[in-house]
């Protein structure tokens, strides 16, 4: 049974990931339209719930095109890419005690890995296109994502320097009586920032602004194709979300005297819907900056709030040692 | 066996992933295929018992140091007109020297290896492990290596800076 567990927890994240990402095409919207004072998709079935399959059924049917002035082979493997790449992610997301696919000790830069192998996506999409949106598209995206990984894996730092392990297991025990969101405050604000740039969602969805550049990447894209592209997008916002919780929001444990009362995996689900609903709000209520206002703010200020945020944690964690 | 089987799978995968790398005449697919070896390199660091250096290998070299590569192609866009001079420049004439060189080290390779008894540990080294090392007896190549980059930072910021000017989009000069 033991053994067999992985192998069904994969399963259930395959299907509970693509089954979330559709249900989330929904949420969002409804959401958005809660906050903007309008009412979003409410027509099919129960609140509106049927729209999720009305957009599949719509996705599935459509004619699936393939340019004839584009690079075929790339342009059909680009969306995988994005979709396999945060499916991988989840491997090492620890969802309560025990309840994970595998814990390693390289579990954080496993994360970091799988999240820069998804910017491949839309690179090579935007290349394959042939199309002058999609090429530009795919230049701010590389520029963007290279740039804020850095401040994503700086930001992390501190968290690593205080649990001592890059295991998420570790971290997540670290957490048991206070969590990281306190002592690691300026990282928790730079990690939010470079997750929204890195998963390309608004404020942050430069290399599609559809006002300047149409669609931005996935301009020649439609059908599946472009389903794909969206699915991997909120499977990414999904990963960041556990990802915040796992890493700031103290993971499985509940909060103070209230913990126990619920199981660690509702716990767990809980941040990470508030989490989520979060990045909808951010979404709904922060317009979309220039692009060199993206960049400048990249590298003149997440830059030295993460330097600094190491600095004094290297300092404290040094001062404590020297104390006991 | 199967941590055997698996990595004669990775190294079998690097090496074709390699070879196709250098033939391809597209520097987009060739890309592709480099990417492909660099993650097979990535198992097989693992399996070999050193899952930081795989993971660094694939953070950094796969997921930074090869998207620039293909930011700077998209920068060129080549096109059909790049694939017909690579196609010239792959002509058996212009390889065989160098590849009958590299053939004799290879052989060299070889000889050396089947010499030495099997080298590779089974115990994987851990980051701290790693950053001990880095900071202890190798402290010195590390410092050369962040001089080097800086040197490297500074000659792009020049050459950023007088390409600025030149155009006349320098903001000192509007003061």
């Amino acid at each position: 049974m033991s053994e067999l567990m992985p192998v069904l927890l994969a399963l259930t994240i395959l299907i509970g990931g693509v089954a979330g990402a559709a249900i989330l095409t929904w949420f969002e919207r409804r959401l958005l339209g809660v906050w903007q004072d309008r009412h979003g998709p409410n027509r099919l079935g129960p609140l509106g719930i049927g729209q999720v399959l009305a957009d599949m059924i719509k996705l599935l049917f459509k004619d699936d095109w393939v340019p004839p002035f584009s690079d075929k082979v790339v342009f059909i493997f680009a969306p995988t890419a994005i979709v396999v790449a945060m499916m991988m992610g989840f491997a090492v997301v620890p969802f309560a005690p025990g309840m994970m696919i595998i814990d390693v000790n390289i579990g954080l830069l496993f994360f970091l890995g799988m999240t820069s192998l998804a910017v491949y996506s839309v690179l090579l999409g935007g290349l394959a296109s042939n199309n002058k949106y999609a090429l530009l598209g795919g230049l701010r995206s590389a520029a963007q994502m290279v740039s804020y990984e850095v401040f994503m894996g700086l930001s992390l730092m501190g968290v690593v320097m205080m649990s001592g392990s890059f295991s998420l297991v570790d971290i997540v025990e670290a957490q048991t009586d206070v969590w990281f969101c306190f002592s690691q405050i300026l990282g928790l604000i730079v990690f939010v920032i470079a997750g929204i740039a890195e998963s390309h969602r608004l404020p942050f969805d430069l290399p599609e602004a559809e006002h300047e550049l149409t669609a931005g990447f996935h301009t020649e894209y439609g059908g599946m194709k472009f389903a794909m592209f969206m699915l991997g997008e909120y499977l990414g916002l999904m990963l960041i979300s556990c990802m915040i919780v796992t890493l700031f929001f103290g993971g499985w444990h509940g909060p103070a005297l209230i913990g126990h009362w619920l199981p660690p995996l509702f716990w767990f689900g809980f941040k990470v819907f508030i989490i989520i609903c979060f990045f909808v709000l951010l979404r709904a209520a922060i317009p979309r900056p220039r692009y060199d206002q993206l960049m400048s703010l990249g590298w003149k200020v997440m830059l030295p709030i993460t330097l600094i945020n190491l600095v004094i944690t290297g300092a404290v964690l040094l001062w404590m040692e020297g104390a006991a | 066996m199967l941590e055997i089987t698996l990595f004669y799978v990775a190294a079998t995968v690097a090496l074709v992933a390699t070879v196709l790398a250098m033939t391809r005449t597209n520097a987009i697919h060739a890309l592709i295929y480099l990417i492909v070896s660099l993650l097979a390199v990535a198992v097989i660091f693992f399996l070999i018992g050193a899952p930081f250096a795989a993971a660094l290998e694939i953070v950094i070299y796969a997921g930074a140091i090869m998207v620039l590569f293909v930011f700077v192609i998209m920068m060129l866009n080549l096109g059909e007109k790049g694939d017909q001079q690579e196609r010239q420049w792959l002509l058996p004439k212009i390889w065989a020297g160098p590849a009958l060189l590299a053939a004799v080290l290879f052989a060299e390779l070889l000889y050396v290896i089947s010499t030495v008894e099997g080298p590779v540990s089974t115990t994987a080294v851990s980051a701290k492990e790693v950053g001990l090392a880095l900071f202890g007896p190798y402290v010195l190549a590390v410092e050369i290596a962040s001089m080097l980059l800086l040197a490297g930072l500074v000659g792009s910021f020049h050459l950023g800076r007088r390409y600025l000017e030149r155009d006349g989009f320098d903001d000192r000069s509007e003061k």
